[in-house]
């Protein structure tokens, strides 16, 4: 029951043998079942593979299936006795690049995969930056296809060094690299033979011990009212709680709060979860706190502390990738989720977009399509209660919605 | 610091009350579907959490094929009287009444297909715009794509290559007029996890997920329960055998294992140790590689 949670995503170029290492590690933790083993070492003969085709276990539409490549997230699960892993399994195909940011917006830690053969290419550079960009705390890249390269260090240490001088550009916390072959498992579950050089852990190793428990913000209290509970019953006739996922900070019975927009003080009566009171709650626990005071609240409304609130405003700056094929319109109206707030925005300036290899700004271009990654200003039509994405994940993101068809074209994070 | 870390299952809880509440926000008229099989039940037992002290504000719906086990419906009959909610039937008998489905014929005949009709049916009279589910993404390789709020359009398909990216923890229920929502709060949840869970909580289960004896055959190497909604081949002879059930649908399609757990924990223990997936004991799913994807697609939640 005390196991910790790591969410991790993979990312990789095609045919840099992602699936194949979630599988491998799945069948060398022992999480793949007999019947699951038997229906693709089937589907392997059948379509003439020299190996069991680990890859098959990820790939669950028929498309992928008969194409051999991944299109969409897949989310896979598995346990060791130390913890437990939820994967988003993303593609590397650049116009799916979108399914890498979703994978990568929930994840503590990244998996980026390169071809020892290979070396650095331009997904690699975009797969980092992504995974900087979203916040991602901790970055393992798993240089793979070792045995194809005769497991050479040299090898190894040139690409490592190439990584090292593009990620330090970069915002990331934590960053590792393996000398890996999925195909043959070296330094997956076991140790390989082939590598004496590497002294450090195996893949499995470094998910099992790297730290996460510091991942969350537990310093500003941050919790944005997602659903007035209100019983219509004669026991509970005045109750008033507020419930809601707590996006930063911790909070205790007895707190003094104010109320966001309103500005209204009051203190915590009691926290609770069904029918246990709790003292205290933090981050990301999903809780229902009832008030001292009868105070007009709704859903979008914050409750945070008075000495340590977050920016209110109109203007927000933020680092916006692109997921549609429609690109984003210059003083084009969207709809805007930010945390329980439902608001319409203004694309109000495209300052400039990120080239992702040099890392440059591009200022002349401003035309923001599919998978482009910029910095705009928006201007929405209430207030929002943010902070910094460094900051915290959940108050600092936002998507913008197309209010035509209603889809998710923008993930938004804000600077 | 170190003090404020959640356990896999109270992070997986504080989802999925996260995931319910946000349903009951962002649709008017939504629904939970119920098919008295744990994680259903599990999924209403964390929705009586997430708005607690107050009722669950939208019904439960059954699609009944006719064909349940008859300790099914005695438990969904008292589970909903104990948690004082709304109970809405689907069923997929008055769909073969009224002509819009044909009964299937033979052997391996199965409701399971007809009931998508009556599922979507329902959801249509009542205008349900968001039905609420327990599957899992680690069932079943279609169901590990789906989103948290998977978009249907009006048919009630699912376009798997055409889906909203889901990020953070902001979800997009926004839809054009006769659109609809599959939501699934315990999607990241696994079979163990389902289980400790139910330990934790001491949830009740229908006794079916325990060790009891049963008239049974063997079929296809799958063990099925005697009964008159199948129609049995020749060389098919019944046996009492000592067994329980890993997941529980129609009688038609839900096989058994030979258990003798009898309680949670030795459940628990014997899952530990298994090594076949739930669904294999599921004949619905072994019609084709892509069963479930191409059922989904037509609106099966």
């Amino acid at each position: 029951m005390g196991m910790e949670l790591l969410r991790f995503t993979t990312a990789g170029s095609v045919d840099d043998g992602k699936s194949t290492l979630i599988g491998r590690l799945l069948y060398d933790s022992k999480s793949i079942f007999e019947d699951q083993y038997e229906a693709i070492e089937e589907t392997s003969k059948r379509k003439g593979d020299e190996h069991v085709n680990l890859a098959l276990l990820t790939d669950g539409l028929r498309a992928e299936r008969e194409q051999g490549i991944t299109i969409d997230v897949a989310y896979r699960y598995f346990a060791t006795p130390n913890r437990k892993f939820i994967i988003a399994d993303t593609p590397g195909h650049i116009q799916y690049t979108r399914n890498m940011v979703t994978g990568a917006s929930t994840a503590n830690l990244a998996l980026i995969l390169v071809d020892a053969r290979n070396g650095v290419v331009e997904q690699t550079h975009r797969h980092t930056f992504i995974a900087s960009a979203l916040g991602i705390p901790h970055i393992v890249f798993c240089i793979n296809k070792m045995d194809l390269v005769d497991y050479e260090e040299s090898v190894f240490i040139k690409i490592r060094k190439e990584i090292e001088s593009f990620s330090s550009k970069l915002e990331v916390k934590d960053v590792r690299f393996i000398p890996i072959s999925a195909l043959h498992g070296d330094n997956i579950v076991n140790d390989s033979e082939h590598m004496p050089w590497y002294r450090g852990g195996t893949l499995l190793y470094l998910l099992e011990n790297i730290h996460i428990g510091s991942d969350h913000n537990h310093i500003d209290c941050r919790f944005p009212v997602q659903h007035v509970i209100r019983p219509q019953s004669d026991d509970y006739h005045d109750f008033r709680g507020y419930a809601g996922r707590i996006a930063g900070g911790v909070f205790k019975r007895g707190d003094e709060v104010m109320i966001l927009p309103s500005g209204f003080t009051s203190r915590i009566k009691a926290i609770s979860n069904h029918n246990k009171e709790l003292k205290e709650a933090f981050a990301p626990q999903s809780v229902c706190l009832t008030l001292e005071d009868d105070i007009d609240i709704s859903r979008g409304d914050m409750i945070v502390r008075e000495n340590n609130q977050p920016t209110i405003g109109q203007d927000v700056d933020v680092l916006v990738c692109w997921l549609n094929p429609r690109p984003m319109q210059p003083s084009g109206k969207y709809a805007v989720k930010h945390t329980t707030n439902d608001v319409r925005c203004i694309v109000k300036e495209i300052l400039y977009k990120v080239d992702i290899n040099s890392l440059h700004r591009v200022e002349d271009d401003k035309q923001v399509g599919m998978n482009d990654i910029a910095r705009v200003r928006l201007r929405t039509t209430k207030p929002l209660f943010f902070d910094r994405y460094a900051r915290n994940r959940i108050t600092g993101s936002l998507i913008l919605i197309d209010e035509g068809t209603n889809e998710t074209v923008g993930a938004a994070m804000v600077i | 610091m170190t003090a404020y870390n959640l356990t896999h299952i109270e992070e997986l809880e504080s989802e999925a009350i996260y995931v319910l509440r946000e349903v009951a926000s962002q649709f008017e008229n939504p629904a939970l579907l119920f098919s008295g099989g744990k994680d259903s039940i599990v999924v209403a037992y964390l929705a009586r959490k997430a708005f607690s002290p107050a009722k669950i504000p939208f019904p439960l719906v059954h699609i009944d094929t006719g064909h349940n086990f008859p300790e099914t419906i005695e438990f969904r009959d008292e589970f909903v009287k104990s948690i004082n909610a709304e109970l809405v039937i689907g069923s997929v008998q008055q769909s073969i009444d009224e002509g819009k489905v044909v009964e299937e014929n033979g052997y391996n005949a199965s409701r399971n297909l007809l009931q998508t009709t009556t599922l979507l049916d329902t959801i249509e009279s009542y205008k349900f715009d968001a039905a609420i589910g327990g599957a899992r993404r680690d069932e079943e390789k279609a169901r590990a794509k789906e989103r948290f709020f998977s978009h249907r359009d009006e048919f009630g398909q699912w376009d798997p290559k055409n889906q909203r990216p889901e990020l953070w923890n902001i979800f997009n229920g926004r839809k054009s007029y006769g659109e609809s929502f599959r939501v699934f709060p315990i999607s990241n949840w696994t079979e163990m996890d389902v289980w400790q869970y139910i330990l934790h909580e001491k949830i009740a289960l229908p006794m079916l997920y325990f060790s009891h004896e049963r008239e049974s055959f063997v079929r296809d190497g799958v063990i099925m329960a005697a009964t008159e909604f199948i129609q049995m081949k020749p060389e098919e002879v019944v046996e009492k055998r000592i067994l329980r059930f890993r997941t529980i649908g129609d009688m038609t399609c839900t096989g058994a294992t030979v258990s003798s757990a009898a309680s949670i924990e030795e459940i628990i223990e014997e899952i530990a140790a298994t090594r076949t997936t739930e669904r294999g004991t599921r004949s619905d799913d072994k019609r084709s590689e892509a069963a479930m994807e191409d059922r989904k697609k037509e609106g099966y939640f």
